[in-house]
């Protein structure tokens, strides 16, 4: 089968569209992933021995499991209890609760960094919890982070062509849809890997530039 | 939900699906690691660079792309028609064995120089050299990534239903369309994958015991 770059030529705005949409996932499901992340590193570092060890159980529970059933099983199941999502949310939900339970590894190893003798520096100081948190240890836990939540921003692009199997109309669903009508497959797909290619090569490049900027933690 | 007991011997044959390709995607997995990870350090600049293109490309693009491509492109290329199990078994080991091969080479390199200069003065060839005191000593560092990156493709293996192989989350999606019910199929295999990625940790936990026995006076 012969490659047509007319044919290419012609799905490219399609797979664009499909593309913006992989985009403005990314983007929402990256933010839930940050804030549902840090959700989780605070509760299991609860004095509450219920608390933190039901946290763990949650956190291992849905690392140890695929994000694509849990799709379904948000996209599915949920309609049936009563609570309806569009396809995007039901996905954006998915993939940041899925990758919380990555950026709470990150935040907990970024905090643990920060060495006791800062929280005795700021209670000797008299600082408040609030004061010592904001002024003295995230200052020193954020930048190391950086280029592991990255990291991670990166590996949730690249599962972004799940969404497609709850309908969600992104690059890959586009590419497929494509691929069905026309039976063209080498094209479309050939495309959706260029594009994810350079979109990583890209990134790779500026995570690179991170980890010069603000060194990394441990590992 | 009248046939429980006959949906559920649907699942388990899925596991089973799931186990196999968990099985031998590990294995190509390892084999790709540890040649493009040698490969890497190798003294020819071809290999390296061989080396560096195929982790850049498989780590760069996802693996449902991947997938995707082996399973519909490659056939019309006129080389080679994989069925299901051959395309996922391809797709889940060379996309596993990119990230391993960065665990190769960082283990690799992670041994101390200085035991490359002792292998030298006592005049050990460069693949005695690997054989008996680099690698021996870089494989405990490999295993816990290992481990994680076991659980990866374990999870990555769902993404194959969407090829139809009849894996796990392919029979369960046959369930709730035959039977309407949703809760009870995902809450299953939730269950089952959970249990076999704790399975791998567990089992990665033990060799790494085994593997560090007699090096506690070394490190």
């Amino acid at each position: 089968m012969e490659w047509d770059w007319e044919f290419a030529w012609s799905i490219l705005p399609q797979l664009l569209d499909g593309f913006r949409i992989t985009i403005l996932a990314t983007v929402l499901g990256a933010i839930v992933a940050a804030v549902l992340g840090l959700v989780f590193a605070i509760l299991r570092r609860s004095p509450s021995r219920l608390v933190s060890r039901g946290t763990g159980f949650v956190v291992e529970f849905i690392r140890g499991t695929p994000l694509l059933v849990q799709l379904y099983f948000i996209f599915y199941v949920l309609p049936d209890l009563g609570i309806r999502l569009p396809a995007l949310t039901a996905g954006v939900i998915g993939m940041g609760l899925h990758y919380a339970t990555y950026t709470a590894e990150v935040y907990r190893g970024g905090i643990e960094a920060v060495s006791r003798g800062q929280w005795e520096a700021a209670k000797a100081t008299n600082l408040t919890t609030r004061q010592a948190w904001i002024h003295v240890i995230l200052p020193q836990a954020v930048p190391p982070m950086i280029p592991a939540m990255a990291n991670y921003l990166l590996a949730m692009f690249k599962e972004t062509p799940l969404l497609s199997a709850i309908t969600v109309l992104e690059l890959m669903n586009q590419a497929r849809s494509v691929a069905n009508s026309s039976y063209r497959y080498v094209e479309p797909m050939t495309m959706v890997g260029v594009m994810f290619l350079i979109v990583s090569v890209i990134s790779v490049v500026g995570l690179r530039w991170l980890e010069r900027r603000y060194g990394g933690v441990g590992k | 939900m009248g046939d429980w007991s006959g949906y559920l011997t649907l699942i388990f044959q899925g596991a089973w699906t799931t186990i196999q390709l968990t099985l031998m995607g590990s294995a190509l997995a390892l084999v790709m690691a540890f040649l493009a990870g040698l490969g890497r350090l190798s003294r020819h600049a071809v290999l390296r660079w061989l080396a560096t293109v195929y982790i850049e490309f498989f780590r760069g693009t996802s693996i449902f792309v991947q997938l995707f491509w082996i399973y519909f492109v490659l056939p019309m290329t006129g080389l080679w028609a994989p069925t299901p199990m051959q395309a996922g078994v391809l797709a889940l080991g060379l996309n596993v064995g990119a990230y391993g091969a960065e665990v190769v080479r960082g283990a690799i390199l992670a041994v101390p120089r200085d035991q490359t200069e002792a292998c030298i003065a006592v005049n050990l060839t460069r693949f005695q050299r690997m054989r008996h005191v680099i690698l021996p000593q870089a494989l405990p560092l490999m295993l816990p990534t290992f481990g994680n990156n076991a659980i990866e493709l374990l999870k990555a293996t769902a993404v194959v239903s969407l090829i139809s192989l009849a894996d796990m989350t392919f029979q369960a999606q046959i369930v709730r369309s035959q039977t309407g019910n949703t809760l009870l199929p995902f809450i299953t295999i939730l269950v089952l994958y959970f249990a076999m990625s704790s399975a791998i940790s567990f089992g990665m936990r033990r060799l790494e015991r085994r593997v560090t026995r007699g090096l506690d006076g070394v490190r």
